[in-house]
C-alpha cells in the first residue's frame, strides 16, 4: 500500500495544473441555472479547450482518440479540476461517460468515425433514453418498441429522466425488439437523432425548481439499422459493457466538493456561535472522519482498477455510504443556518454577521436528496453488494 | 500510488489467518471464558514467533524493519480471530521492554487519569476518569502507563486491584484499581504520543477484522436459515442488514489502511488526523456490525453458544481504548478549526 504519487504521475498533475491557472481565467461568465442554451455553449466551448490542450477523453483509449490515461491520471484529473473549480463536465457528460465508451467498445469502425471525435470536441451533445415511467430499478421490463421496416426501425414509446434532452444532439437508446417478455434477452442500443420526426421533449421540474431532465415521447421514430451499436436484441450486454467504464472515480468532484462544504460549514459555525456546543463539534468532526475514509476508499477503488482493470466491487460501497454522508452534511449545513435556512436566499445575519450563505447551503441540500434514487436507488445498491458480494439468495424478478 | 495490497502484504495477512486458524481457533479460545488468566504462554510466544510484537522493530534491534501499514493487517487478522490478550500494548512495548518483542514477556497498557482536573488532552485522546480499568492483570509482566507526561512502567503484583465481577467480554478479564501508583518513568513525551497514534490504529485495525468476521458469520447464518419457506437472505430486510455490514466495514478498513500508510509515509497527510478517524470509524462498524449480527440470528443471536456477542462485546472494550467516541470527535473538530484558521491567516496574507 503506497500513498505516494510517482514522478510521472506529479509532472502530470503539475502540467495539468499550470495549464489550468492559466486558462480558466479566460472563461466567460457562468449562465444561469436553467438557460440551457447558454449551458451548452458554456459546457462544450470548455470541452473544446479540454480537446485543444489534449485533455480530452482523460479516460478514453487511445484508439478512440482518448488520451488513454491511467486510473490514478484520471483521478489527479478530477481531483485538479474540482480543486481549481473549473467548469463541471456538464452537459457532455452523457457523450463522455456512457454513449462514447459504448461506441468505442461496440461501435463499428464507421460509427466510431462519426460519432467519437465531435463528442470529444465539444461539437455534439448527447443524452440517455434508458429509464421509462414504467421501467426504473427493473430497466430490463423497458416496453419502447422498434419495429424493423426495410433499413429503418420505426420506435414508439416513452423515456425519462433524460438529462439535457433539450439541447442534445444524440441520444443513447434501448428499445424493445424482441418479445414483450423477454427482458434483458430482447433489447436494442441505437442512436437516435434528437431532430428526428415524432420526437418530443417534455421538460420536467426537480423539487429543486430545475429542469433538470425531461420526459421524451416517441411517436413512430424512424431510426436506421445502420445507428445499431452491437446485434438486435445484444443492448442490454452493450450497456452493461460501460458500467465499469468510471474506473473509480466517478464521485471524485462530489467527494471534494462535500468536502469543501465542510469547511464551509465550519467557517459559519465559528461566525454563527455554534461552534462553542460540543454536540455541533462532534458531528462536524464525525463527517471529517467519514469524508477523509471516502477519500481513501476512492484512492482504493482507483488502484483495483489500476490493476485488475475494473473498479470491483467498490462503486457500489463507495456510493452507498458517500450518498448518505452527502445527505448527512447537508442537513448539519442547513441546522447550521437555522430559518435562514428556509429559503435558497443569502440573507443578511443579524448584529454584522455577514452574508450567510443559504442559496448554496440549501440548493446543496434539495440536490443531495436525488442522490440516494439517482444511477440506481441505494436499495438496489444495497441488493447488489447482499447478492454479488456476499452470494445472498437473488430477489425473484418477478410475481412471489 | 497504488494503494492496493502488495503481495508480500497479503501474503503476510494470509500466513497470520492461518496461524490463527489453527492456533487460535475459537473453540479453544472459549474454554478460558471467564478465567482470570486468558493469555496461554505458548500461543503468545508463537505470535511473538510470527512477528505480531516485533514486525515494526529495525532489523538492528531484532525486529522486522516493517511499517505500521503491515502490522495493521497483522492486527486485522488477530481482531478476526478475536484473539484475546494486550496485543496492541505489547506491540507497542516492542524494543522498550525486554522481551515484548518475541513474546516472552506480556506487557500491558493503562491510560494514567487526569485526576479532577478535567483537561483535555491533546486534540482530545485518551480522558478516562477514576477507577482506572486494567485489562488482562493476571496475565501481565510488565504494566505500562501512559500520560501526557510520558510512560512509566507500574510492577502489577503491588497493585492494590479489585478483580472485577462478570467482565463484559468474558475473554477480557478487568481488575480496578482506585489510584495508580507512580510508577517507575521508561519513556518520555515522544514514545506516549507516537503510541496513542499508532495504538488507535491498531486497535482500530483489531475493530474492523471483527467487523468482517461477524459479516461472515451473519452471511453464514442468512443463507442457512429458512423462514417462510426460504433462506432469510433472500429477503430484503436481512440483505441490506449484511449490505450495510459490507460498506460500514470497507469504508472503516480504507480508512485504518490509509492512517497506517499515512504513519508510514508522512508526507502523504496528516497521521494523528487520519488514525483519530480510523479509530472513529472502526469502532463503529465493529459495533454495528456486532449489533446486526446478532439481529440477524434472531433469539439464537441473544444466546452465549453463539459467538456474535462475543465480537460485540470486545468491540465495546476496544472502543474505550486509545479515544473513545467523543473525545475522537472532537480531535476531528479541532483538525478542521486548525484548517480554518490556517485559511484565514492565509487569505489574509494574499
Amino acid at each position: 500500500m503506497d500513498l505516494r504519487y510517482t514522478q510521472a504521475e506529479q509532472s502530470f498533475r503539475t502540467g495539468l495544473r499550470t495549464w489550468l491557472a492559466d486558462i480558466l481565467p479566460s472563461l466567460p461568465s457562468k449562465p444561469a441555472p436553467n438557460d440551457w442554451p447558454g449551458r451548452r455553449t458554456y459546457d462544450t466551448h470548455w470541452q473544446r479547450l479540454l480537446f485543444d490542450a489534449g485533455y480530452a477523453g482523460v479516460d478514453w483509449p487511445v484508439e478512440g482518440g482518448g488520451r488513454g490515461s491511467s486510473p490514478v491520471e484520471q483521478l489527479i484529473f478530477k481531483e485538479e479540476l474540482e480543486r481549481a473549480h473549473a467548469p463541471y463536465v456538464g452537459v457532455n457528460f452523457v457523450g463522455l461517460l456512457h454513449a462514447g465508451p459504448t461506441v468505442i467498445a461496440e461501435g463499428t469502425p464507421e460509427q466510431r468515425r462519426r460519432y467519437l471525435p465531435p463528442i470529444l470536441k465539444g461539437d455534439e451533445v448527447w443524452c440517455q433514453g434508458f429509464s421509462e415511467p414504467d421501467a426504473g430499478s427493473d430497466l430490463a421490463s423497458l416496453r419502447t418498441r422498434a419495429v424493423r421496416d426495410g433499413d429503418e426501425y420505426v420506435v414508439t414509446g416513452s423515456k425519462i429522466w433524460t438529462s439535457h434532452a433539450e439541447v442534445a444532439d444524440y441520444c443513447e437508446l434501448l428499445v424493445r425488439t424482441g418479445t414483450e417478455d423477454s427482458r434483458h434477452r430482447g433489447i436494442t442500443w441505437l442512436i437516435m437523432p434528437m431532430d428526428s420526426v415524432g420526437v418530443e421533449v417534455r421538460p420536467l421540474t426537480t423539487i429543486a425548481g430545475s429542469a433538470e431532465f425531461a420526459e421524451l415521447f416517441l411517436d413512430g421514430v424512424r431510426i436506421p439499422v445502420s445507428n445499431r451499436v452491437g446485434d438486435e436484441n445484444d443492448g442490454w450486454r452493450v450497456t452493461m459493457v460501460t458500467l465499469s467504464f468510471e474506473r473509480g472515480t466517478a464521485f471524485v468532484g462530489d467527494l471534494l466538493e462535500a468536502i469543501e462544504l465542510l469547511s464551509e460549514s465550519v467557517a459559519l459555525a465559528h461566525r454563527t456561535g455554534a461552534w462553542s456546543d460540543p454536540g455541533v463539534r462532534r458531528q462536524a468532526g464525525h463527517l471529517k472522519a467519514e469524508l477523509d475514509a471516502l477519500w481513501a476508499l476512492t484512492k482504493r477503488n482507483v488502484s483495483q482498477a489500476a490493476r485488475t482493470g475494473v473498479p470491483g466491487i467498490g462503486g457500489t460501497v463507495f456510493k452507498l455510504a458517500y450518498t448518505e454522508t452527502r445527505q448527512k452534511l447537508g442537513e448539519f449545513s442547513l441546522s447550521l443556518l437555522g430559518r435562514a435556512g428556509l429559503a435558497a436566499h443569502d440573507s443578511e445575519g443579524l448584529d454584522g454577521l455577514g452574508s450567510l450563505p443559504a442559496e448554496a447551503m440549501v440548493e446543496d441540500w434539495l440536490r443531495g436528496i436525488s442522490l440516494t434514487i439517482a444511477a440506481g436507488t441505494s436499495q438496489i445498491q444495497r441488493n447488489i453488494v447482499g447478492e454479488r458480494i456476499l452470494g445472498l439468495p437473488k430477489e425473484p424478478t418477478r410475481g412471489l | 500510488m497504488d494503494f492496493e495490497l502488495t503481495e508480500f502484504q497479503s501474503d503476510l495477512a494470509a500466513g497470520v489467518r492461518g496461524l490463527c486458524e489453527g492456533r487460535f481457533a475459537l473453540d479453544t479460545l472459549r474454554r478460558a471464558e471467564g478465567s482470570d488468566r486468558v493469555v496461554e504462554r505458548d500461543g503468545w510466544r508463537q505470535l511473538g514467533g510470527a512477528g505480531v510484537f516485533n514486525l515494526c522493530l529495525g532489523e538492528d534491534t531484532g525486529g522486522l524493519g516493517l511499517g505500521l501499514a503491515d502490522a495493521a493487517l497483522v492486527f486485522e487478522e488477530l481482531g478476526r480471530a478475536l484473539v484475546p490478550g494486550p496485543l496492541v500494548a505489547s506491540h507497542l512495548a516492542a524494543g522498550l521492554i525486554e522481551g515484548a518483542d518475541d513474546g516472552s514477556v506480556v506487557v500491558g497498557l493503562v491510560e494514567r487519569p487526569n485526576h479532577g482536573s478535567g483537561a483535555t488532552a491533546p486534540r482530545g485522546l485518551a480522558i478516562p476518569v477514576a477507577p482506572v480499568v486494567i485489562e488482562h492483570l493476571a496475565d501481565l509482566d510488565v504494566l505500562l502507563a501512559v500520560s501526557d507526561e510520558g510512560v512509566t512502567s507500574i510492577e502489577p503484583s503491588t497493585l492494590d486491584a479489585t478483580r472485577m465481577a462478570r467482565p463484559m467480554d468474558p475473554l477480557t478479564p478487568l481488575w480496578s484499581v482506585s489510584s495508580l501508583p507512580a510508577g517507575t518513568p521508561v519513556a518520555g513525551t515522544d514514545v506516549s504520543s507516537r503510541w496513542r497514534r499508532d495504538g488507535a490504529v491498531l486497535t482500530a485495525a483489531l475493530q474492523i477484522g471483527a467487523a468482517a468476521w461477524t459479516t461472515e458469520l451473519a452471511v453464514e447464518y442468512a443463507k442457512q436459515r429458512k423462514q417462510f419457506g426460504r433462506p432469510i437472505g433472500g429477503f430484503q430486510a436481512i440483505k441490506h442488514l449484511c449490505a450495510d455490514m459490507v460498506v460500514r466495514t470497507e469504508v472503516a478498513r480504507a480508512a485504518v489502511h490509509a492512517a497506517a500508510v499515512t504513519v508510514d509515509q508522512p508526507d502523504v497527510g496528516d497521521a494523528l488526523v487520519a488514525a483519530a478517524g480510523a479509530k472513529l470509524l472502526a469502532d463503529e462498524a465493529a459495533l454495528a456490525n456486532g449489533r446486526s449480527c446478532i439481529q440477524v440470528h434472531g433469539g439464537m443471536g441473544f444466546t452465549w453458544e453463539v459467538p456474535a456477542h462475543l465480537a460485540y462485546k470486545r468491540a465495546r472494550v476496544l472502543a474505550t481504548q486509545f479515544g473513545t467516541d467523543h473525545e475522537l470527535a472532537e480531535s476531528l473538530a479541532e483538525s478542521l478549526a486548525e484548517s480554518l484558521a490556517e485559511s484565514l491567516v492565509q487569505s489574509l496574507a494574499d
